[in-house]
């Protein structure tokens, strides 16, 4: 895998506010790396010292082997970059305004009509191509922004919150656009949406005040759930204390929560010995008991659950 | 270089896409005018020349350039279009002197649209037009010099009344400069002090072009200020560009 984005011992302070604090990481082409965090975790000031706009405190930033600060130029001609909120030239069309971006980026006459088609057509803005930018919807500026950013097609694509404020069937055509372009690109984009990193990322960063707590891949990630591999039972007609104390018998069970009840439902969370996969044993256990099994299934564990677990220190603690 | 002319296109472009233009060319001529005839005694003096027009200019640019340049950089600041511009491809001072050239540029329309005074003196009486065509470059100087510092007031601020304010005062500042009372009152300062500070007054570079001498050291003096000024403009986008 061809190394696109190296980043070493990243730095970054405001004043006594340490925004990033010590990030080292690469992206290689065909990535899609999520950068999860809670607000202010420094998901958008890492990718402002990627793209070149802020100068790191301390640390390196090379995009395909220049470095960001040294051959600024280099750098930012191979970066496509969707700043936080899609800010663009609001007294401009859609259409003026990429063509500004494009001859920014050397592109001229028809190679820059061309393209400024095919992107139009690839994140559907050509109803809105000759409207001002400020009448549009946020879900169309956002897309102007992406156009923008993908105008050059880029090698290296930086998208801070892509999908923020876009309804659930532009946000499925986003992560579509994103999955489209990913196996030529090194793509890096920030969210604090967890399904998205399922929908789109094939490596999850989780960041919390400055630092990476974890990177990995999204079912490593859930790996480290502490309902990872824990398994669901749904019975009718059992006592509660019944079924957890037999079920307590079967070889591999550590410990089993109660779910709470629903009519005369119980239901409950089974968490094995560590590495143990106990959902056939359980399911043969509680035929044999004859019991009525209404939904038996294992969980992979909760992206939710890890991100809080690793962002919020006084949980990790209790 | 290209990319200056991009910024350059796009800048310009703007001014007429929104109503800035047509507002700022109709209050430039018809204050120039007001000023000229009213106040200027264009008529009384008997005289056909262009003095009492171009004497006025220092004075409408004090007002009209702060509000012309306050939203050069302020603006996208607050929008938050610095950071697409300044991760294009383009070097600081590009963006800069793109942004500062367009102004500048459109600055340069509202002064060629008061054409019809020079018709107009012509008709009236016999001008010395070189002294005229003096007076019209060294305008244009003039207004790039409080352009140049209205760029970079309006860098050091998201709020463009505030880069306004501010703006008026250092442009104030560097027409009094020349001024024998605002020298007065330095009385007590040494003498080399006072001639410096007299020697970056506009009033005194502006009204030696006016006599219709374009030298060269007056010249030189408004490229250099505004070099100068648009030089810290570059060193207050870098260090206040995060914020
Ligand atoms: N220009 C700035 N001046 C001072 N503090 C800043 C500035 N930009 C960001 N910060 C601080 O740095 C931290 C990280 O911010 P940011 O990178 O925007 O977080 P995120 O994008 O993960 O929500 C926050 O505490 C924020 O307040
Ligand atoms: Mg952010």
């Amino acid at each position: 895998m061809t190394t696109m984005v190296e980043i070493k011992n990243l730095r970054k302070t405001f004043g006594s506010i340490v925004a990033v604090d010590g990030v080292s990481f690469t992206v290689g082409k065909g990535e899609v790396l999520g950068f999860l965090g809670p607000n202010g975790a420094g998901k958008s000031t890492t990718m402002k010292m990627i793209t070149g706009f802020l100068t790191p405190t301390s640390g390196t930033v090379r995009v395909c082997g220049h470095d960001v600060q040294d051959e600024a130029l280099a750098a930012k001609t191979r970066i496509g970059y969707l700043p936080e909120g899609a800010p663009a030239y609001h007294d401009m069309t859609p259409a003026s305004f990429l063509t500004f971006v494009g001859e920014m980026r050397g592109q001229r006459g028809d190679v820059l009509k061309r393209r400024i088609s095919e992107v139009v057509a690839k994140v559907n803005l050509q109803s809105v191509l000759d409207q001002p930018i400020e009448t549009l919807s946020k879900g169309f500026k956002r897309r102007v922004g992406l156009a923008q950013a993908i105008l050059h097609d880029p090698d290296v694509l930086i998208l801070d919150e892509p999908t923020d404020g876009l309804d659930p069937n532009q946000k499925y055509e986003v992560r579509a656009l994103i999955r489209a372009m990913a196996q030529e690109k090194a793509i890096i984009l920030s969210t604090h949406i967890l399904e998205e990193v399922h929908a789109v990322c094939s490596r999850a960063m989780i960041i919390a005040k400055g630092k990476v707590v974890s990177d990995g891949t999204p079912a490593e990630l859930e790996g480290q759930s502490p309902t990872h591999n824990t398994v669901l039972i749904t019975l009718s007609g059992v006592e509660t204390t019944i079924a957890h104390d037999r079920l307590m018998t079967v070889k591999g069970v550590k410990k089993i929560e109660d779910q709470g009840k629903d009519g005369d439902l119980v239901r409950l969370r089974i968490f094995p010995d560590e590495g143990q996969w106990i959902l056939q044993d359980v399911g043969q256990f509680a035929r044999e008991q004859g019991w009525d099994v209404q939904e038996l299934y294992q969980d992979r564990g909760q992206l939710d659950d890890v991100f809080r677990l690793l962002t919020t220190p006084q949980q990790a603690l209790s | 270089m290209d990319r200056i002319r991009v910024i350059f296109k796009r800048e310009f472009a703007g001014y007429f896409s929104t109503p800035i233009a047509a507002v700022f060319i109709v209050i430039f001529l018809m204050l120039s005018g007001a000023f000229t005839f009213y106040l200027g005694n264009y008529f009384v003096r008997g005289q056909a020349d262009l003095a009492p027009f171009f004497n006025f200019h220092p004075w409408l640019y004090l007002v009209l350039i702060p509000a012309l340049a306050m939203r050069l950089w302020a603006e996208e600041r607050r929008s938050g279009t610095i950071e697409l511009l300044l991760t294009l491809p383009v070097t600081m001072w590009e963006a800069v002197a793109g942004k500062f050239l367009a102004a500048w540029c459109f600055t340069g329309v509202a002064l060629a649209l008061t054409f019809p005074m020079w018709i107009t003196v012509n008709i009236l009486g016999e001008p010395d037009n070189g002294v005229i065509f003096a007076s019209y470059m060294g305008s244009l100087l003039m207004a790039g010099g409080f352009l140049s510092i209205g760029s970079c007031i309006s860098a050091l601020t998201k709020n463009q009344v505030i880069a306004f304010v501010v703006s008026v005062v250092i442009c104030l500042g560097f027409i009094l400069s020349g001024f024998p009372m605002v020298l007065d009152m330095f009385g007590w300062a040494p003498q080399f002090l006072l001639s410096a500070v007299s020697s970056f007054s506009f009033l005194t570079h502006f009204e030696s072009i006016s006599k219709g001498v374009l030298d060269l050291r007056d010249i030189l003096f408004f490229l250099s200020f505004i070099a100068f000024w648009l030089f810290a403009t570059v060193t207050v986008i870098d260090m206040k560009k995060a914020e």
